[in-house]
């Protein structure tokens, strides 16, 4: 149970930056599937390397970065789709993360890890370490949140939800996505550092379906939390990473096993987007908006405007 | 402060679609001059908005700002000179940000974008300021998102937002079509006042012809990819909505009658 709680905190990193493409960008970026497991092989090539721990994740966020550029520069400079784009980028990654690691799985059993000093005490597991990484979470939060409110953040959210107006006021919509882009992937590899560390290797299928887990945190949780300012979706975001990660546990529980878990993911996602629909969750349907589907807000608050 | 100079669109050319949108346009605009331009469906108005907004790239010609050729620059770089407002009253506005953010967002034209604070007390003040200029209330209400505000409301701020942060030219692209004629009055004077107030160098598209008369300092007929017809203050002045509707029969039947000569 605790173990959940870790793991849907940590997962949570990666699904803020799903957050900012998905939602702020309006760009459903699946570059994430090939980025986090880059994000570990990266990591975890450099701490086997002797490399310090914590500037190896720090390169790994870098890295993942570079992937989002590419496929920003796909997108916008090559006119791609941006789902192509993003799958181009992961299937490109696939070959790239084997090449870093130079085999399919790079152990890093008895390294020092970032998690070291966790691990060695024995608090892995226990609630010092699940406080410890909600902490972490929240300076994530706030920074994302800081940064959404400045102006390059203004204008990246206004790239998301009206193109063709930002570039009236000026900005290049162009760099606005490569930068988001860029930022999402550095998170989602900084994520797959830190699960590498945590589990104790990379691997070069653990990025399969990730993209699904970021969707599903960022599409419950909202549900749940709304999304009516910048840091409630951020926050929501979270914990909704968490409670994918307690829902996927009760299913273990259950009787499922480790094997049906990217079903369990897809079912997760399909309920969540479909419930909302039906008649009787009323409430959930504003607040799970999808854009271009989205339900248009009601008029209610208009003061009149005669001439 | 704006030149047209022989600027040449053909849209899907060499296919049977092919159209010429502008044919030969010459056009100079003074600084602080406010020109309407009027011409049926196809005349060729928007496309020359376009243009000079950068949306579109003419097959020849070139098009000046302040005698610098924009021709071959972006949209988003000429933005810096250039404030647009759209027919549609949901283009102008981020639909789901709220009224203060919107504002620093326009207010951030021509600046660079770092990662200084978008809304500060000092810029709220400021926004405050012009947006109680609108007289709808809207400095009341900055934390509310643009989405809730209604079609009007949300056309009178893309007009704020478009022109105070001090662009050098305005172009208005039928920006009180698509409002109820309550509504289209209300922006039609607020245009009047701030185009005055800034001294803009404007271009107003209109399909309504008492506005193109009443509004602005010139006004251009366009037809078939021409300016047809350009009248100064003085004349525009003199002229009804009858004598307009008179001379474009008389301008488009004559075209139409060369053609048929030369058939």
């Amino acid at each position: 149970m605790i173990t959940a709680v870790e793991l849907g905190l940590i997962y949570a990193i990666m699904a803020l930056g799903v957050y900012l493409t998905f939602r702020i960008l309006d760009f459903p970026d699946l570059t994430v599937d090939g980025s986090f497991t880059t994000g570990a092989a990266v990591a975890s090539i450099s701490i086997v390397n002797g490399i310090n721990p914590f500037i190896a994740t720090i390169f790994a966020f870098f890295i993942g970065s570079l992937a989002g550029v590419i496929t920003g520069l796909l997108h916008t400079k090559g006119k791609i789709d941006g789902l192509l784009a993003g799958i181009l980028t992961m299937i490109a990654l696939y070959s790239i993360n084997l090449r870093i690691m130079g085999k399919a799985n790079t152990p890093l059993l008895g390294e020092n890890t970032v998690l070291s000093f966790l691990r060695d005490r024995q608090l892995l597991g226990t609630w010092t370490s699940v406080g410890l990484m909600f902490v972490g979470c929240m300076v994530a939060v706030l920074v994302i949140v800081w940064f959404l409110r400045t102006d390059v953040g203004l204008a990246m959210r206004a790239t998301g939800d009206n193109e063709e107006m930002i570039r009236s006021f000026g900005v290049s919509t162009d760099n606005q996505k490569i930068l988001g882009l860029a930022i999402s992937n550095g998170l989602v590899a900084f994520a797959g550092a830190i699960i590498a560390q945590f589990q104790g290797f990379a691997d070069i299928g653990m990025g399969i379906g990730v993209i699904l887990i970021g969707l599903a945190s960022v599409i419950v949780g909202q549900a749940i939390f709304g999304q009516k300012f910048i840091w409630i979706a951020a926050l929501a975001v979270i914990f909704g990473s968490v409670i994918y990660r307690l829902v996927i546990q009760l299913a273990l529980d259950a009787g499922l096993e480790v094997n049906d878990m990217k079903l369990i993911s897809a079912v997760l996602v399909v309920l969540a987007l479909i419930l909302p629909q039906w008649k009787g969750f009323g409430k959930f349907a504003q607040r799970i908006r999808i854009r271009g589907k989205s339900v248009e807000p009601k008029e209610t608050n208009e003061v009149s405007v005669d001439a | 402060m704006l030149e047209i100079t022989n600027l040449n669109k053909t849209f899907f050319p060499g296919t049977v679609n092919e159209r010429k949108a502008l044919r030969n346009i010459n056009l100079n605009l003074a600084e602080g001059e406010f020109v309407t331009v009027i011409g049926s469906n196809g005349a060729g108005k928007s496309t020359v908005l376009n243009m000079v907004g950068g949306k579109l790239h003419p097959d020849s010609g070139t098009v000046r700002i302040s005698g610098k050729d924009v021709t071959k620059i972006s949209d988003h770089r000429r933005a810096n000179y250039i404030g647009r407002v759209f027919q549609d009253p949901m283009a102008g506005t981020a639909p789901n940000m709220s009224i203060e953010e919107n504002m620093s967002l326009a207010l951030g034209r021509g600046t660079f974008r770092a990662l200084a604070p978008g809304v500060t007390k000092h810029k709220r003040e400021r926004f405050v300021d012009e947006l109680a200029s609108l007289e709808l209330g809207l400095e009341k209400r900055l934390k509310a998102k643009v989405g809730l505000l209604s079609g009007g409301q949300r056309q009178a701020l893309s007009l704020l937002m478009a022109t105070f942060s001090g662009p050098k030219i305005l172009l208005l692209d039928e920006h009180t079509a698509a409002l109820d004629p309550q509504r289209a009055a209300l922006v039609s004077r607020l245009t009047q006042e701030i185009v005055e107030r800034h001294q803009l160098t404007t271009l107003m598209v209109t399909h309504n012809m008492e506005q193109a008369l009443r509004l602005g300092t010139r006004l251009i007929m366009m037809h078939d990819g021409q300016i047809i017809l350009d009248l100064d203050a003085e004349q525009k002045a003199k002229m009804t909505v009858q004598d307009l509707l008179h001379e474009f029969e008389k301008i488009k039947g004559a075209q139409l009658d060369d053609r048929t000569m030369l058939q």
